[in-house]
């Protein structure tokens, strides 16, 4: 066979052979020292997310060293040095060994991630927990509470109008509406279940707050449930997730995690503003 | 199986003289391909200068620079920049470029066919594209610019008009026609792919000797035929609703900026999600499988050995094809959606990730044993399996509902999709270029040239988007035009700047490679022998550039599988499929 010299072979395969590895050492190290990463999380819900993400990096993370170095050892030793290549088309056992493995790696994971996902969604609040409303419009937040008589007055579309203070727009002529407290910061007692109520006024937002875990779409239209219980105190940011509009950017505002006495007072001043 | 003689129109069509019928309004498959080429080339170039303006913008967010207008660019800008990025590059770049640009000139000649099986259609789909790229663009030169809806254009703010805000009013209706028109001239495109490869394979061309480029451009066709009809009437529907005052995505009782919309009720922003990912998630396979068939070609053609499990890879290609469209809903996991149906689509989701494994396996087999050639071509396909992995994985991620819940419209899907869908993509396609120049235009390009801009543009890619992964990681959420709300967006921007600088770099290395393909279709060295890589395929035993009708009126025969090479028994280390068993010389 006629054998043609391919001259610098060997100074790029190995240049692509130690770039995959630099590459794959760089990201396994900033990933295994936590350089840029999740804030701690504030609920159970988080910790258990937390620890399906570690299962995640760490398949995954095993999958992607073993490709790219694979393919980088592959690389250097199957370079050009004038050898003849090695004839075969194929091996159905290593096909379905593999195929296999992938399957239950693949599946399981996602098996393995139900629970949290059904934490929720598939299970509601409690009965007990705190109702709050979460009204999106662009480009603010607006956090409703129903007051000392527990429950949430009639809106009505006509009269929303951010301009004069009633930015959900509650009809005065409710006796329940009266007492509802409107916030644009969002204040939970730590410890106990909350039940957020979304919706949206004009176009798709997301409620977004690292710590918690949590990103849920308010949307036009619908009214979407969900639910957490906050335990650590402390001030969060909460950003809007979904594109909606040229202020997206700035559509930001704080989750407030108080302790039980400290959120008894904060609903106390609430309430005496609101009078 | 039917020859190409008689397929439709075929055999009748003599070389056209003048200038227009040759160069502008042609239905030779080749001129079609390369016009679809220079319109993704074209593209491209737009698209990435969207993105160093939006880059520049995002590192330096306060710095004047001369051509914004009053020193800075505005939050609508940086959105208008972003939408008409993504559906410039989505659409005009990774659709066109794989498909329609590399599968219009090579799947009839490595099928041996003379033609496409419709060529006015195919030159009716070039120019329909062609218009709506035009009517795209236009949208920066209406009043109140570009849409800054994002390239999945979500109702209600795609829908309400431009109450929503600046763009949403004539940009986004000129956005969502040009889209339509597209979605026409794809549709164009998929039939005739679809019937040439079905109808005209030469003798002997069985599916099972089909070159793996061939199976991915037939697969592509399939889910393009299905999806874009659906988007088609999508975007009908979005103009509807804009246009003509129905409620297909805007429910009642909506007030925008303190105005009532009382002319709208009963319609649902989730209906339109999910007509645009049954659409969108076929689409980015549209995107990737080409460059998934380019990459097994290579590494076969420049490792000297067969594919490893082309039956494996052809099923492979199949079950992506199948299960593309059963994965739609991993894309609304915080749309509100039933949350039962969220867990079914992330368990399709992770089963999708079984046959990309097998491919980068398979990958890895073909490559193993072999002689491995580093010239440009093939350097491409390498770097297209480490950028295959590296996106692919994080997709396992984002199936997870649970943990999509964090990562959901934050920079990780950015990294992600960029990775896998753009940029593994776009190096199938540099890899194709490389390798089939010399037979499209019969001169090399310049390997000098391209090494650099391979390693530019390698190195590049994984600087901009691993550290992306980590702003995802840290909460960044995406389309945001400064990260100044909060503290912990502030505390990132140096990364951004970090990523900017890279992507300077990179878009660069691009006008070298811009260079590079001029320069060598004038300049560049001559490819007189008609297979120079010695590869196996039939675009390889015609002269470069190829004839007007391809195979000069003779029907080509096929004896051998795709990619023999490196036969034991044999004298040389590969054997084209054309060469008659008696002829193959013996060791």
């Amino acid at each position: 066979m006629r054998r043609r010299k391919e001259r610098g072979s060997t100074s790029v395969a190995l240049a692509l052979a130690l770039f995959l590895v630099f590459m794959t050492v760089v990201t396994v190290y900033i990933i295994m020292a936590k350089i840029w990463w999740f804030p701690p999380a504030i609920t159970d819900l988080g910790h258990e997310i937390d620890a399906q993400f570690t299962r995640t990096f760490i398949i995954t993370g095993i999958v992607f060293v073993m490709a790219q170095i694979g393919l980088a050892y592959a690389v250097f030793r199957f370079r050009d040095r004038g050898q003849k290549a090695t004839y075969f088309e194929g091996n159905n056992t290593m096909e379905i060994v593999w195929t296999l493995a992938t399957v239950i790696l693949f599946v399981g994971l996602g098996l393995y991630a139900r629970n949290a996902w059904a934490q929720v969604h598939f299970i509601g609040a409690s009965p007990g927990a705190l109702p709050i409303e979460v009204t999106g419009q662009q480009f603010v937040w607006n956090f409703r509470y129903a007051g000392p008589d527990g429950k949430f007055g009639r809106e009505k579309p006509e009269l929303v109008s951010a301009s004069t203070g009633n930015p959900v727009g509650l009809d005065p002529t409710d006796p329940a509406s009266k007492d509802d407290i409107v916030s644009p910061v969002i204040a939970v007692p730590a410890g106990r279940e909350v039940e957020l109520i979304l919706r949206s006024q004009d176009v798709t937002h997301s409620f977004y707050v690292r710590e918690l875990r949590l990103k849920q779409d308010a949307v036009p239209g619908m009214e979407i449930h969900m639910h957490f219980t906050a335990t650590v105190p402390g001030e969060y940011e909460l950003a809007c997730a979904e594109l909606c509009g040229l202020g997206h950017y700035r559509m930001h505002t704080m989750l407030q995690v108080l302790s039980e006495t400290d959120f008894e007072k904060w609903m106390k001043d609430q309430e005496a503003a609101n009078q | 199986m039917v020859t190409h003689e008689s397929g439709g129109g075929h055999g009748h069509h003599a070389p056209p003289s003048g200038f227009i019928r040759k160069w502008v309004f042609s239905v030779d498959h080749k001129v079609i391909g390369i016009q679809y080429l220079c319109l993704a080339i074209f593209s491209v170039f737009l698209g990435m200068a969207l993105s160093f303006l939006m880059r520049l913008h995002l590192a330096w967010p306060t710095v004047k620079f001369f051509f914004f207008k009053g020193g800075v660019m505005t939050p609508e800008q940086y959105l208008a920049l972003m939408t008409m990025h993504g559906t410039i590059m989505v659409f005009m770049v990774l659709t066109t470029a794989p498909q329609s640009g590399f599968g219009n000139y090579f799947l009839p000649i490595q099928i041996g066919a003379a033609d496409m099986a419709f060529p006015v259609l195919n030159m009716l789909s070039f120019w329909t594209t062609f218009v709506s790229l035009c009517v795209m663009v236009s949208a920066f030169f209406v009043a109140g610019g570009a849409p800054i809806g994002g390239w999945t254009s979500y109702p209600t703010l795609s829908a309400l008009g431009e109450i929503a805000g600046p763009g949403q009013g004539a940009g986004e209706t000129l956005w969502i026609v040009g889209l339509a028109i597209f979605c026409g001239a794809s549709l164009m495109g998929a039939l005739n792919f679809i019937t040439t490869l079905i109808d005209l394979r030469t003798k002997g061309m069985t599916l099972g000797r089909m070159p793996l480029t061939c199976w991915t451009w037939f697969v592509t066709a399939i889910l393009a035929l299905l999806a874009f009809g659906v988007l088609l009437a999508a975007c009908i529907l979005l103009l509807l609703d804009r246009l003509a005052g129905t409620s297909f995505f805007i429910p009642g009782g909506l007030v925008v900026t303190d105005q009532v919309i009382t002319w709208h009720k009963g319609g649902s922003p989730l209906l339109w999600q999910h007509l645009f990912w049954f659409f969108g998630h076929p689409e980015v396979y549209i995107a990737i499988l080409p460059g998934m068939g380019v990459a097994s070609h290579l590494l076969s053609t420049f490792s000297r050995k067969p594919v490893f499990g082309y039956r494996a890879m052809v099923g492979a290609v199949c079950g992506i094809g199948f299960l593309g469209f059963c994965v739609w809903g991993h894309h609304m996991f915080v749309s509100g959606m039933s949350p039962y149906s969220a867990f079914a689509f992330s368990i399709l989701t992770m089963t999708i990730g079984v046959p990309s494994a097998i491919k980068t396996f398979n990958w890895l087999g073909t490559i193993w044993g072999g002689r491995i050639t580093f010239n440009c071509a093939m350097l491409f396909a390498l770097g297209f399996v480490s950028l295959f992995v590296t996106g692919g994985l994080s997709g396992l991620f984002l199936a997870q509902p649970s943990l999509d819940l964090y990562l959901h419209d934050a920079y990780f899907v950015v990294a992600h999709f960029h990775l896998i869908m753009g940029v593994a993509a776009i190096f199938g396609m540099f890899g194709a270029l490389y390798f089939w120049f010399p037979k499209m235009f019969g001169r090399f390009m310049h390997e000098g040239i391209g090494k650099v801009h391979f390693w530019l543009t390698f190195i590049g890619v994984y600087a901009i988007f691993m550290p992306m992964h980590f702003l995802g990681l840290a909460g960044n959420p995406r389309r945001y035009s400064e990260m100044t709300a909060g503290p912990f967006l502030v505390a990132l921007q140096p990364l951004h700047a970090f990523i900017s600088v890279a992507a300077f770099v990179t878009i660069s290395a691009q006008l070298l490679f811009l260079f590079n393909f001029l320069w060598s279709l004038k300049a560049g060295k001559e490819a007189k022998e008609e297979n120079p890589w010695h590869a196996t395929t039939l675009e390889w035993s015609i002269p470069s550039p190829p004839p007007f009708d391809n195979f000069g009126g003779r029907e080509p025969v096929v004896y051998h599988g795709p990619y023999e090479f490196s036969v034991p028994g044999a004298a040389d280390d590969f054997i084209p499929q054309h060469l008659a068993p008696e002829l193959v010389r013996k060791a």
